[in-house]
Formats: C-alpha cells, sequence, structure tokens
C-alpha cells in the first residue's frame, strides 16, 4: 500500500500532525519506535502551556509559541484532555530582576499576550502565599494553562486513529530510500512502509532520520530535565506555575501544579551524549530543591513521591526546525523544545501547509468527527452519577488504584484504549502514579492486562521490550 | 475462602471498622464484646485478612495467641472471631470518604456506591511501604525495582518471582523475610544494604533470614546508582560518610535484575487527612488518646494506620482496645477523659498513646530514636524501667499502672530513654 504520508515520531508533535492531517481524505500512517505514543520526550514534558511572552521575537519559537496557545481552548473542546489556564508568574528575587520583568512584559505586549501584569513583592505574596517573603516582584501571565502531556498525545493519537490513521507503534525506522517511482520507503522492524510524503518529528533521533533520508545533515543535541513529583499533601500550595527569571539557556527551575494539581518541582537543563538517558541524579535533586527552596521555602525533598528525567530535542541556534528539506516530499520538524508542546497545536497546521506547498493535495474529510469517546474518572463524578454508573457495571465501583481512586473499569477503558503496559495503564489512568508508586494497585492492573489482552503475566512489561515484571518460577534452570 | 458479606447491607451501623487486616479484625471483635450490636467491617481486597495472607512464614501470635503459627493461620483465627461474633465483612469495597456525622461513603464491588451511617468508626488502614521515589535513588528507571511486599504478594500468592538475581535495599523485616523467602525458590539473593549503622528489622529476622543463608548485610551503605534501560541490569553501591553522604571513590557495581526495596512503612492517613483528624508529625498517623480515640469524636484508630508495629500481636492487643473503645461509645459507656499528655523526650521519637487517664492501666508504645545499651526508661519522676537495650526497629512497651501516678499532680509526663 501506498500511503500519502507518513509521520515518523509519535510524540506530541507527530500525533498534533497525524490529527491535522486526519481532516483531509488522505492515508496516514504515524510510525512510533516506542510501545506506546508519547512514551518519548512528550511524557517527561512538564505540561506547561506557556503564556506567549517567553519565546524570543523573530524567531520560529516566538511565532509558533502564541499562535499554539491560542488553540488548546478549542482543542481541549474537542478532545477533553484537561486544559486549565491556572497562570504563571515570574518571580524577581532582586531589584537587579525587575528589568527582566519588564523585557518580557514588553515583549508579550508586543506580541498581542493578554492581561499581563507586573506585581509587586506584596501582590505576589497575597496571591500566592506560599511564595518566600525575599520575592520582589512578578510577572504575571493569565494565558498559561497546564495539561497531562502524555493524555494529550493519547487523546490526539486515539483522534487520530478514530478519523483513519493507522499507527505502527513499536517500530523503530531504520533506513529510509527511494523507490523508482519516487515513493519514500521506511523500513522498520516490521515492515516496509511505502509513503509519497514524509514528516521527520523523531524528537532527539530528527537528525538520524533526517540523513536516513539524506534530508538534512543537522544536528539535535539532548538536554535532560529531570523532575520531581511531590505528594498530594501539598495540592493547592501553589495554584500558578511558578518562573524564576530565565537565563538564555533555560527557562529555569520551576514549581509546576500539574492539571491535577499535584506539585512538580523542575527541570534541570544539562546537555547528555546519550539520547535514551533517562537517569535522575542527586546532584539533580540537589540542584532543584536548593533553587526551589529559594522562592516557595515551604517544599522540599521529604514529599517527593517519584522522580523522572527528559529529553529536550536542541537544534543548533536553538530554534525550531520546521520545513521542507532537500528531498522533495521530506519535511522535517525537528528540534522541537520548550515551548514545543505549547506551540505543537500550531506546529501541526504549519506542517499540513508545508505538505500542500510541496504538492499534497487535500480535500477535507466528510466523515471527519473532532471528538473522541469520553473517558470516565469515576472518582470526579458526583455521587448519583457515580451510583448510576456503578450500578450498570459493578467494575466501576471495584478500586483499582486507590491512591489515585481508579476503578477496575477505567484501567479496563485504557487498555481497550489501546494501553499495553503499566506505563500505557499509568499515564491514561494515573493508576500507579499516586504515593505508592503502584505497591498496591500494580498487580491487579498486571491481572487485568493479562485477561484483557489474553497474554500471560510474565509477557507483561512496564512499557515494552525488555522491561518485563515478574518470570516464571521454574525457569531457573532453564534461563 | 472466608467472608461474612452480608445480604443486605444496612444504612446504619453502631460501628464500621475501616480495614480487615488484623487491627480491623481485632476491632470488630473489640466493638461487639462491648455490646455494639451491628458491626462491618470493610476492606478493599476479595478477602479478609489483610498483609497476613501474603506471610507464609511463621513468629506470628506468641503474645496475642499464647502459641507461635504463620500469617494465614493468624489471620484464620481472627476471622474465626469476627465470624463468631456475627460481624458483617464486606469485602471488595473501599470506603473512600468519610462526611460530617460520620457518614461514609464506599465503593463496592458487589454492592455498588453506598452511603452508611456510622454511630463510630475505627480507622485500621494499615500502612504502605516506602518506594523509591521517597528517597531519591538516583539512575535509571527500568523494571524490576520494587517494594519488598510487592515482591511478597508476586511469589507467595500468585506463585511468580519478582526476577533472579536480587539485591535488597534497607534491612526492614519484610526485606529480610523476602531475602530467605527467595532463597528458598533458587532466586540468588545478593546482598542487603542498609544505610544506617545498624538494622532496621528484629534481631531475630536478621538471624533467621540473612545469618542462617549466608546472605550479607552491609551496614552504612547504600544504592547510589540503578543501571539498565528496560529492566535492572546492575546497581552500584557505596559505602556513606558523615551526613549519609556516599563515598562514591569506594562504591562497587554489582549485576542484579532486580531490587527490593525494603525501606520502611508509612501510615496510611488518606481518611485520616479527609476528616482533618490531627496528626502526629513524627508518626504520621492520628494523635490518640488512651482509648484510642482520634480528635473526632467517635472515630477510633488502630494499627500501623496509627504507628508502625514489628509484631502483629501488638496490633491485636492495641486494636482490640480501640475496638472496646468504640463499643463503649455507642453505647453511651464513656471512661473518664484523659488528663495527662506524655512528651517524647530524650532519644524517644513517639509515644502512643499521646495522652493518659490517672483511673486505669495503660500499655504505653513507644520508639527511640538511636539504640543504646543499659539505660532506663523514664516517665518524670513516676516511673523507672531498666532496660537492656533499645533499638529503633524494637518497640518498647511499658506499661503504666493507676498507682504510679498517685502522686503525681502535672498535666505532663516527659518520657525519656537515658543511659543508667
Amino acid at each position: 500500500m501506498l500511503y500519502d504520508v507518513a509521520i515518523v515520531g509519535g510524540g506530541v508533535i507527530g500525533c498534533a500532525i497525524a490529527r491535522a492531517l486526519s481532516r483531509f481524505r488522505l492515508l496516514v500512517i504515524l510510525i512510533e519506535k516506542e510501545c506506546e505514543v508519547g512514551f518519548g520526550t512528550s511524557k517527561s514534558n512538564s505540561g506547561i502551556i506557556h503564556a506567549g511572552h517567553h519565546a524570543p521575537s523573530g524567531t520560529l519559537k516566538g511565532e509558533l509559541e502564541w499562535a499554539g496557545n491560542q488553540m488548546w481552548d478549542a482543542l481541549d473542546a474537542e478532545l477533553d484532555f484537561g486544559f486549565a489556564r491556572n497562570g504563571e508568574l515570574m518571580l524577581a528575587m532582586t531589584a537587579e530582576e525587575v528589568p527582566t520583568l519588564e523585557h518580557y512584559y514588553r515583549q508579550g505586549v508586543a506580541r498581542g499576550v493578554r492581561g499581563l501584569e507586573i506585581w509587586d513583592g506584596a501582590r505576589v505574596r497575597r496571591e500566592e502565599p506560599a511564595v518566600s517573603a525575599d520575592v520582589v516582584g512578578g510577572l504575571y501571565a493569565p494565558t498559561a494553562g497546564v495539561v497531562n502531556p502524555y493524555e494529550v498525545c493519547f487523546s490526539l493519537a486515539e483522534s487520530a486513529r478514530r478519523n483513519g490513521v493507522e499507527m505502527l507503534v513499536d517500530s523503530p525506522v531504520a533506513g529510509i530510500g527511494r523507490d523508482g517511482d519516487g515513493a519514500f520507503s521506511l523500513q522498520t522492524r516490521q515492515r516496509q512502509v511505502q509513503a509519497r510524503f514524509v514528516v521527520n518529528a523523531a524528537g532527539v533521533f530528527a537528525d538520524a532520520v533526517a540523513r536516513m533520508a539524506g534530508a538534512g545533515d543537522f544536528c539535535i543535541r539532548a538536554r535532560k530535565g529531570e523532575e520531581y513529583l511531590l505528594d498530594k499533601r501539598l495540592k493547592g500550595l501553589v495554584r500558578r506555575t511558578l518562573f524564576p527569571c530565565p537565563t538564555p539557556q533555560s527557562k529555569g527551575i520551576l514549581v509546576i501544579p500539574t492539571y491535577d494539581g499535584t506539585l512538580m518541582v523542575g527541570p534541570t537543563a544539562a546537555f547528555v551524549e546519550d539520547k535514551e538517558a533517562r537517569t535522575t541524579s542527586a546532584a539533580g535533586s540537589d540542584e532543584i530543591f536548593a533553587a526551589v527552596r529559594r522562592f516557595v521555602p515551604g517544599i522540599g525533598e521529604r514529599d517527593c513521591i517519584a522522580e523522572f528525567a527528559g529529553l529536550r530535542a536542541v537544534a543548533d541556534g536553538e530554534d525550531f526546525l520546521i520545513g521542507r528539506s532537500a528531498q522533495r516530499g521530506f519535511i522535517n520538524c525537528a528540534g522541537i523544545q520548550s515551548p514545543g508542546l505549547t506551540a505543537a497545536p500550531a506546529i501541526a497546521e504549519r506542517v499540513v501547509a508545508l505538505l500542500r506547498e510541496e504538492g499534497l493535495a487535500m480535500t477535507p474529510n466528510p466523515a471527519f468527527e473532532s471528538r473522541i469517546d469520553k473517558h470516565v474518572r469515576f472518582a470526579a463524578l458526583p455521587l448519583e452519577e457515580q451510583a448510576r454508573l456503578a450500578a450498570e457495571d459493578a467494575r466501576y465501583s471495584r478500586i483499582g488504584c486507590r491512591c489515585e481512586q481508579v476503578s477496575e473499569r477505567e484501567i479496563i477503558d485504557a487498555i481497550h484504549a489501546g494501553a499495553r503496559t503499566l506505563d500505557g495503564i499509568k499515564f491514561r489512568t494515573r493508576a500507579g502514579m499516586g504515593r505508592c508508586q503502584g505497591g498496591f494497585c500494580s498487580w491487579r492492573s498486571m491481572q487485568l492486562l493479562s485477561a484483557e489482552l489474553g497474554i500471560p503475566m510474565t509477557a507483561i512489561t512496564k512499557r515494552g521490550g525488555c522491561s518485563w515484571i515478574v518470570c516464571e518460577r521454574d525457569a531457573g534452570e532453564a534461563a | 475462602m472466608i467472608t461474612a458479606e452480608p445480604r443486605h447491607l444496612e444504612a446504619r451501623y453502631d460501628v464500621v471498622v475501616c480495614g480487615a487486616g488484623p487491627a480491623g479484625m481485632a476491632a470488630a471483635v473489640g466493638a461487639r464484646e462491648r455490646g455494639a450490636g451491628r458491626v462491618l467491617l470493610v476492606d478493599r481486597e476479595r478477602e479478609a485478612g489483610g498483609i497476613l495472607w501474603q506471610c507464609i512464614h511463621h513468629g506470628f501470635g506468641l503474645h496475642h495467641f499464647g502459641e507461635e503459627l504463620t500469617g494465614p493461620e493468624y489471620a484464620q483465627r481472627c476471622l474465626q472471631q469476627v465470624i463468631d461474633q456475627s460481624i458483617d465483612v464486606l469485602t471488595d469495597s473501599y470506603v473512600y470518604d468519610i462526611g460530617a456525622e460520620r457518614r461514609l461513603k464506599l465503593m463496592s464491588g458487589s454492592q455498588g456506591i453506598r452511603v452508611i451511617d456510622a454511630g463510630a468508626v475505627v480507622l485500621a488502614m494499615g500502612a504502605r511501604e516506602r518506594t523509591r521515589g521517597a528517597i531519591r535513588i538516583p539512575g535509571e528507571r527500568p523494571s524490576g525495582v520494587l517494594t519488598a511486599g510487592l515482591a511478597q504478594k508476586f511469589v507467595n500468592m500468585m506463585g511468580l518471582l519478582p526476577g533472579r538475581r536480587v539485591v535488597i535495599l534497607g534491612s526492614g523485616d519484610i526485606g529480610l523475610i523476602m531475602a530467605r523467602r527467595l532463597t528458598l525458590e533458587g532466586v540468588e539473593v545478593l546482598g542487603v544494604f542498609e544505610i544506617m549503622p545498624y538494622a532496621n528489622g528484629l534481631n531475630r529476622n536478621i538471624v533467621q533470614c540473612l545469618h542462617d543463608y549466608d546472605i550479607p548485610l552491609h551496614l552504612s551503605t547504600t544504592i547510589v546508582d540503578i543501571r539498565g534501560r528496560d529492566r535492572v541490569t546492575g546497581v552500584a553501591v557505596a559505602p556513606v560518610g558523615e551526613g549519609f553522604r556516599p563515598d562514591l571513590g569506594r562504591a562497587w557495581d554489582i549485576a542484579c535484575d532486580t531490587v527490593l526495596l525494603s525501606i520502611g512503612l508509612i501510615p496510611e492517613n488518606e481518611l485520616s487527612r479527609r476528616i482533618d483528624l490531627r496528626l502526629d508529625p513524627v508518626t504520621t498517623g492520628p494523635v490518640v488518646s488512651s482509648t484510642m480515640e482520634t480528635s473526632a469524636n467517635g472515630v477510633f484508630a488502630c494499627g500501623n494506620v496509627v504507628h508502625i508495629h514489628d509484631l502483629v500481636d501488638f496490633v491485636s492487643q492495641e486494636a482490640l482496645l480501640a475496638g472496646r473503645a468504640a463499643g463503649d461509645y455507642v453505647t453511651g459507656h464513656r471512661p473518664p477523659a484523659d488528663n495527662i499528655r506524655l512528651l517524647p523526650g530524650d532519644n524517644v521519637a513517639y509515644c502512643v498513646p499521646h495522652t493518659l487517664s490517672t483511673d486505669r492501666e495503660h500499655v504505653v508504645y513507644m520508639r527511640v530514636r538511636r539504640p543504646m545499651e543499659q539505660c532506663v526508661v523514664r516517665f518524670g519522676d513516676v516511673l523507672e524501667r531498666r532496660l537492656r537495650y533499645v533499638f529503633p526497629a524494637e518497640m518498647v512497651n511499658i506499661t503504666m499502672k493507676p498507682r504510679f501516678l498517685e502522686n503525681f499532680h502535672g498535666d505532663a509526663l516527659r518520657v525519656d530513654v537515658l543511659p543508667r
């Protein structure tokens, strides 16, 4: 089969592009190397929808950050992954930093970012009482928001799939060539994929993918960020995302109230050679908690329940690298680091336009359905609604994960929506994400995976590959 | 499977006990003994008994039943008492909220969503294990890093192994028990690593689970790196110096596929927080009176939800007390209120209960902060007991009799553990 478009990479960018293309009558395939979409950089993203005033003017980042920001309400209305404009505060710790606030204020106003206000220290503390008495002022931006980035990926992918996009997971692309008739031929683990157009959204590996096709010799470096998730005991301590005054390299270490309200602190920013490195470190932890204590003294290590690390894809010059390539029909979408998540819907539109310019004819897909089935979050429903659903299906009222109050039915729904691993369940339902970190529920989630998918317990993994959880008792001698 | 699932669930119970582990079962029995008419015991698992089912080793019951039992035998005896007392047992059900006037919301796999009013509530939700995130072990995030209790569930309840070459971090009792259990299953247990200069489990477990199987125990040593993309492939361990800082220059590597964590238990106080109970920052459990009543009227607590016990026998005894007090509460027999506060002093991390009454005998449970030999525990000027040694891992219990307090006229008693 000849596809119209093959998208390489199922992170938030690849998924957003897949969904944007599914509005048209096209044969589209999305190829992802991990066992589920969103399992690379997107999964460990901070989840911030930036206000629109951060990225410098005159860059693609600056243009697409604000354009993307304005698209999230509509996207959430359609896909219902959960989006809240909780606002952000950039904090000045000294009088010397106040001009930085003013710079970003002017940059935002010039771009049309609405609602920006500079607050003095007293106002900052009135609005966010947990902030340190040392803070002298802040730039408030009400347009900033938060999402759960993995849920965005899953929703976009689900919508794309529903509208006809084919998903090929667990399939690293090993080579890209061109057939006699000019179509691209992508070699994956399972099969050869032929496509007229290719979009390279391969994140930290976008340079390697471009090189395979002779479509660019740019370099993508990986900048690692560690993040630490705090116990929900601290829910509500901080309402807006708190930033220090940024440096040229990084937005600094933040306090992020996630969409669920739980606080997260981080990230660090350090280049790493290894593009699979997901290590956290004692130094990273020390750096983050020391930085955070400066502006929110009530946060400390003892409330940490989980830590993780992700890799930002950094192109030379730090800007997004989106455009046509030396190979006609091959679009690069690389170097998508912060504010990449914010910009994702705008990036997808940009890529659709580029494909059209490249000669891809697009006629609207009359069957396009903008919505996906609503996933029930049982614990959040009013009592009457809970009782009604429980009467309909007792699995709604059987607890699966108690820390996050996830019902067995929600876990089963997640499996039917594509979860194949413990992480897949965790990131779709929150089961295993709470303070016991799966100590109580992982065996139960494994039993459900085993029953629903008809696979033995020993075949269940944390996130694909060799990440097995348990092994047989008598296999010792055989192994 | 032994359950006593009620065919008909009442809208109102005299006493509702949240959690049917050893604490909940004893509390329910205690409530019935004191005349509570309808008692409901709720548990989220399919079967009452709690964590005891997976504790297939022996060593339970010497204090409470006067003979040595396995975990399942101990659970069975408790359950028999529950059944003999005509207590309603609702398994596969979960109390997810307690509202004003002790109105409980239940999610039940068999009964749907139910609202139940309780004359008194006993909290007996037990504890959860500390995880990797709590101590922020550096390194990769592969599968194969799990708590010792989850491994115990896999091995003893599901007939599966957590891995083949295991390193254990922390010398808590569950980790020690699992070191032996996995060895018996043919799994290689490469060592137990404890950051403290002393073991965190009971001495008998060190001897019977490690020494008897030649499993090395490395004190003042911790894991400094976890390796492996998908599955654990190894760890680096290092001795710690001042302030528990690892000495990376002396680190060494161990190839393994599994890391078991036995780094402590945390009382499960989600429900307690929902009703804003006063909590002790040291135990992280509710502050309780001598009748195990919390800061909310008619809400009692017992077992690991209050403080972490090292023997189930003491859980049962404490829970019986809490259950009896709940029974008294609903039958209108309230004992005189407490009139003495206990203040943890030198080398005392906490005392439970937090207050005492001068008219009755009490058992005071306490833990020390650091090991000490040839010492005394002193309650102000009223009571002094000699102890041969104390360890943070071993709970100290002292019986306080009314006559000790006859000539005491203060309202606060300081408790110290001091060298002799």
